[in-house]
């Protein structure tokens, strides 16, 4: 009894958690755009929705309770329904094995390099002292950052996506009246 | 985290999720029940287990009431033949009922249902972001029937998927923004802390009236109860989605609707009408003894009642929304309606202050 409250409050748990959220969006992820089995978008849509949920598991370990539920709501709940639903209209059949381009294959080795790249740098500088999480899954905190020191950017990122939004609308209207 | 909050978790998941299966099973016979009374008719009084009748005037009586019909009912759904018709996209086919089902039961986890037992919190999770969490995992719910649609690989069941798609997100929105003057007025998304507000200052309705009334039709629709249950129309799409579902499969979908029913009862309970509080009788403080603590979870489980015959009272009294009309509705009327309220409760508070 005294081992295994030992071992459920001296974080164990926790660890084998994350390692089976880590793996779990790595492996849908990667089913996501190369399953083997199955070639169906829904299929693939559905990958999707399981590392979106595996990832707000992951917030969850960090303690980033806000960001977990957001994603689940706006990703999972809101975007990949969209999805399916536009996959389901368009009635998509299983797709075709494609040859691979040469323009394509090196883009992607670079956009990948460049991911990289950019990961590497930031771990390396990082320190390995992991820094407790400071939004205690506090939405308050959170809430007073985004008014306060980041508004702008905040703002920006809103009318960005009005003028997506306004874009969709001309471009779908075939004629203005 | 210890060995002892590990146990009362599991103890306390066990109880309420027997409970919430229980009041599914039992919802169905009211549903049965009410619906006789409105038109008029006698309703379920025959199933009864053979040993019944013996008993003087209780057996007859019980029998009378159907209260041995759900066992019944769940017996019938085992047995029956699990059919699964040629062309249907296997895989998809087993999983929709199954990830229809899940969302339902997850939803529950955060709601308190009383106060205190002892040194235990009557509620599962008391997370910091209840609300969301609820949000996060009702919006999970519409995989469950756009599956099924998908799945069956038939005309009928697809146009029942894709609709209850398109009016699940419509009206999840609303839904959220309906919610967002509750937020504002009590300044925490912690369910517990919101029932705690409401003990010290009254129910949320009296603050939030068009809050609650955006927030009830919304959940409605979330449900896919009448006047919303376009996705299931029997008249227009045979069954909707699960018509090319048989046996415990079909049932699935039948305890994820009831299962919604269920929390959104307890959702609308606890967000508008203070959740176990009563204002007198010191109910409204977290109780001390045994007997206070079940006399709060009483209290809540008799107010969600009440919105559970509701729920059943509006089915058959109301005739179904055309589509074009449940999009105005949602669209045009209700998230123009949440924005201004949410406008109105920001300049009270403002002007309050």
């Amino acid at each position: 009894m005294e081992a295994i409250n030992n071992l459920i409050s001296g974080g164990a748990v926790q660890d084998v958690l994350f390692y089976v959220f880590a793996a779990l969006t790595l492996l849908c992820g990667v089913l996501v755009i190369a399953n083997p089995f199955s070639r169906s978008p829904v299929t693939s849509a559905m990958f999707l929705v399981l590392t979106i949920i595996s990832m707000a598991g992951l917030f969850v370990l960090l303690h980033a309770f806000f960001l977990a539920a957001v994603q689940i709501i706006v990703y999972a709940g809101a975007v990949m329904v969209l999805f399916l639903f536009v996959i389901m209209l368009l009635d998509l059949k299983v797709e075709q094995r494609r040859k691979i381009k040469v323009f394509g294959f090196f883009a992607g080795i670079i956009a990948v390099g460049g991911i990289v790249s950019i990961l590497v740098k930031s771990l390396a500088t990082a320190g390995d002292g992991v820094a407790e999480p400071t939004i205690e899954g506090g939405t308050y905190a959170l809430g007073k950052l985004l008014f306060t020191q980041y508004t702008l950017p905040f703002e920006i990122v809103s009318v960005l996506l009005l003028v997506a939004m306004i874009g969709v609308i001309l471009l779908s209207k075939k004629k203005l009246e | 985290m210890d060995w002892n909050f590990i146990i009362f978790s599991i103890v306390k998941i066990a109880i309420v999720v027997g409970v919430v299966q229980g009041m599914v099973a039992y919802s169905v016979l009211a549903e049965r029940k009410i619906s006789a009374w409105i038109q008029d008719r006698v309703g379920p009084n025959r199933a009864a287990p053979p040993f019944v009748k013996y008993i003087p005037v209780l057996g007859p009586f019980l029998t009378r009431l159907g209260i041995f019909q759900p066992l019944a009912d769940g017996l019938k759904f085992m047995f029956k033949e699990d059919f699964t018709p040629a062309g249907v996209k296997k895989i998809y086919f087993f999983l929709a009922p199954a990830i229809a089902v899940i969302p339902a039961m997850l939803t529950v986890a955060v709601i308190p249902f009383g106060s205190m037992m002892g040194q235990q919190k009557m509620v599962i999770a008391d997370l910091n972001v209840g609300i969301l969490y609820t949000f996060g995992i009702v919006s999970m719910g519409v995989y469950g029937i756009v599956l099924a649609g998908y799945a069956a690989n038939s005309k009928y069941p697809f146009f029942g998927g894709i609709r209850s798609s398109a009016q699940m997100i419509s009206y999840e929105i609303s839904m959220g923004m309906s919610v967002i003057p509750v937020l504002l007025i009590v300044g925490n998304l912690n369910l517990s802390q919101i029932i705690n507000w409401q003990s010290g200052h009254g129910w949320l309705v009296m603050y939030a009236p068009l809050s609650f009334v955006i927030f009830m039709v919304a959940s409605f629709a979330e449900t896919n109860r009448t006047p919303f249950d376009l996705p299931e129309a029997e008249t227009e799409l045979v069954g909707g989605y699960h018509t090319e579902y048989s046996s415990m499969k079909f049932a699935l979908f039948f305890l994820a609707e009831y299962s919604n029913m269920v929390a959104s009862s307890a959702m609308m309970v606890t967000l508008f009408f203070g959740g176990w509080t009563l204002p007198f009788w010191g109910l409204d403080q977290p109780a001390h003894s045994l007997g206070m603590g079940l006399a709060n979870i009483l209290v809540f489980l008799v107010k969600m009642l009440f919105f559970m015959v509701l729920f059943i009272w509006v089915r058959w009294m109301f005739p179904r929304f055309r589509y074009d009309q449940l999009m105005d509705l949602g669209w045009r009327r209700f998230l123009p309606l949440a924005l201004v309220n949410i406008l109105i409760t920001a300049v009270w508070l403002w002007a309050r202050s």
